[in-house]
Parts: structure tokens; sequence; C-alpha cells
């Protein structure tokens, strides 16, 4: 019984967090059922520093830089603060891409996507087979030897790079707001008070940064390992934004239609999560965890943050995100395939020679 | 000694898995240099009935596995 507490608490405890905050984000004036969704936000972000151009989704979001701050400043408390890096950035970087792709025809990162289930969303269970299917796809070139190639020792200024962005970030947002682009409406224009914001995503951060909570973790373990630490704080996630929502609203209604920011799409919501699970098995965890490994010093994972950059402008820029009226009005469909194409080299051809 | 410094998750419990299940070995040495490695070796390593020693090892780890 010790043995079981002293495994799940930490894990627990920050998946009851993280589905508490996100929920309180969003009775602070988040978007409904996003809280904390990372692809969003980073989207977000991408749209306030103009490299796409939909009005509705641009906002500097503070919770991005907390979330990075939060484990930044814990792991050099702990001295678990490492500068890292090496381990194929381009192919992390294109990985990238297509898992912001994957999550912006979604409509959210698995976190979004768990805390959409908590919120009564049932197009976010079609994702979650979606993701299951897409890490149970990416296991099998891990067990058959996959590998990006080791990380190695970097310079204390290039682990500090990424951290030290989100700072500047944070303070010229503050200091110079006009020079962002902030959306007057639609989701970009939803948000809690920036300070709030902050404190809750820095708690957030560094509780994620201790307990190693991943939601392509959860499933990749419980698969491989039969090793449920990570995914109880997964489920940990869905009981608090469940318990939330039902404290906040008073009820909670399971429906397909009408869910905030979400389409009925079933076959591209599956899809998307697809490319996103097989994708974060790859990288080596979702997106969440890449925000905290840059924040620890990993600047193979802040590499793959620049991906995640790319792939918003992308999927904004060709027409390839969905909005609550259904899916992009570009080659979304052609991108899906080329994607599962390229996720599918990237797994044959970083299979070590030698290994089985 | 199984090196399994800079190498992204789950690739060091990998490393040792396939080890353990090819070999059976009463003590396997293994080397990491982050803690999510050392935690998920450890739990699995608990899982097959091995007790964990842990030093460090400079700016890593060495994790000592011993039935």
């Amino acid at each position: 019984m010790r043995n079981i507490l002293k495994k799940y608490w930490l894990v627990v405890l920050t998946g009851l967090c993280v589905g508490a905050a996100a929920v309180f984000l969003t009775a602070e004036g988040n978007p409904a059922n996003m809280g904390f969704c990372i692809a969003c936000f980073i989207r977000d972000i991408t749209g306030a520093v103009g490299f796409h151009g939909a009005g509705v989704v641009q906002y500097v979001r503070p919770e991005i830089i907390g979330l990075v701050l939060g484990a930044f400043i814990i792991s050099v408390i702990r001295r678990e603060w490492k500068p890292t890096g090496g381990s194929s950035p381009m192919t992390r970087f294109l990985l990238g891409m297509i898992v912001m792709i994957g999550a912006l025809i979604f409509l959210g990162c698995p976190l979004r996507m768990v805390i959409r289930i908590g919120g009564g969303d049932l197009n976010a269970i079609v994702g979650l087979l979606g993701f299951v299917v897409g890490i149970l796809i990416g296991v099998v070139p891990l067990k058959l030897g996959f590998t990006l190639k080791r990380a190695y020792k970097q310079s204390k200024v290039e682990g500090l790079i990424f951290p030290a962005l989100m700072v500047i970030l944070f303070v010229v947002s503050i200091l110079a707001p006009a020079l962002f682009k902030s959306s007057v409406e639609g989701p970009g224009s939803q948000h809690a008070n920036v300070y709030i914001a902050l404190v809750v995503a820095l708690i957030v951060g560094a509780l994620c940064q201790q307990s190693r909570l991943c939601m392509a973790g959860g499933v990749r373990d419980a698969v491989m390992f039969k090793d449920f630490k990570l995914i109880a704080g997964f489920i940990a996630i869905i009981v608090a934004v469940l318990v939330g929502n039902l404290i906040v609203k008073g009820s909670l209604a399971f429906s397909f239609e009408g869910q905030p920011i979400a389409h009925t799409d079933g076959v591209f919501n599956f899809l998307g999560m697809a490319l996103v699970g097989w994708g974060s098995v790859l990288l080596g965890g979702c997106p969440l965890r890449q925000l905290i490994l840059a924040g620890e010093g990993n600047t193979d994972s802040a590499i793959t943050i620049c991906g995640f950059v790319a792939g918003a402008a992308v999927a904004h820029n060709f027409g390839l995100a969905s909005s609550g009226a259904g899916i992009g009005t570009g080659p979304v469909l052609i991108v899906v395939i080329a994607s599962l194409v390229i996720l599918a080299l990237v797994s044959v051809f970083n299979i070590a020679k030698g290994e089985k | 000694m199984i090196d399994a410094r800079g190498l992204s998750c789950p690739q060091p419990v990998l490393l040792v898995q396939r080890f353990v299940k090819a070999n059976k070995p009463e003590l396997v040495e293994v080397v990491v240099d982050h803690e999510a490695a050392v935690q998920n070796i450890t739990r699995y390593a608990n899982s097959q009935g091995y007790c964990v020693d842990k030093a460090a090892d400079g700016d890593d780890t060495k994790l000592t596995l011993r039935k």
C-alpha cells in the first residue's frame, strides 16, 4: 500500500491540479473545454506574433510561458536542469509540425482531448481512439529499435535560450502589448487575467516536471511495460475536470453536437489524433511534456516546439486547421495522408541496425 | 554496463528490458543522464524483482540492479 501511494501520489496530484486548473482558468475567462490546451495556446502565440493570419486565434498565452518557466525554476532548484541536445533536431522539428497539424485538425492536444472528455464532448472519445491507435503504431518501431540517436550535453547558454525567450515574450507582451496581434472575437479573445494564468501555469509546470506527467507516455507505458503510473495522471485529469464542471455548471451534457470549439467529423477527429499519438511516441512525449522538457534544458524539445509553431502557421495559412464549423477548407486529406507517410518513413529509417 | 545516456523516453528502460529478457542476469549496471529514466528503470526493475541502487556518477546516474 505504501509503495502504491509512493508511486502514484505525485502524478495523481498533478493530474488533479491540471484538471482543476483547466476548469478554473475556463471559469476565469479561457475558452470552454480548453482551459489549458498546449496546441491551441501555442497556435494563439503563433498568431499573436503574426506567423498566421487567423484573426480569431491570436493572443500571447501566459499559460505556455508559465509551464516552461515553472519547469525551469523547479528543475534548477532540484538540480535537474541540464542543457542537452543534438538528437536529430531536424527530424524532431518535422515531427513537431505533424503533431501540431494533427492536433489542429482534431482541435486540441492530448491534454485538451482529456479536458474535452471531462467536459462531456463525445467527439473527444473518437479522438482518444485515434490517439491510442497512433500510439500503438508508434510502439512497433520503438520495439524494433527506433531511436532519434543520443542527445549530448550542451552549454548553459544553449539550454537557457528557450526559457529566456519565454521571459522576453512575457515582458514585452506586458510592456508593449500593441506589438502583438490580439483577437477581438473568437477563442483568442477569451482569456483569464494574465497574472492569474501565469501563476497557475507556473505551479502546474513545476508539478508536471516533478511527476513527469505525459499523455502519450501514459498509454505507451501501460502497453509496453504494464506500468500504469503516467496513465493514472491522465485519468486523474478526467476525474478532476468532470467533478470541476459538475461543481461549476451544476450538470454535464454528453453529446457530439454543439460542443464548444469542436467539430463532429469523426474520421478527421480520429486521424488528427492518430497523427498526434504516433508523432508523440516517436518524439518521446506529448506536447505538454515537450514544454516541460524544454524548461529543463532539453534543446531538442525546444526545437520540437519551434516545429509546433511552424505547424500551427502552416495549419492556419493553408486551411488545414478545423473550426467549430468543421474541418478546414484546404487539402486536409492530402496532408493527413502525406503526414502518415512521413511518420512511416521516419519510423522505418530510424530503426538502428542490429536492434531487435 | 548499459549506456542509456542521452536517449529519449522510453528507450533507456527498453534497453534494460531487452537485456533482462535476453540474458536473465543477476546483476545489471546502467548509466543514465536524466531523472525520468532513473524512475522508469527503477519501476521496471522493481516489477521484475530487482533491487536498485542509485549512485551519482559526475553529471550522470549509475543504477545497479540486483536480484
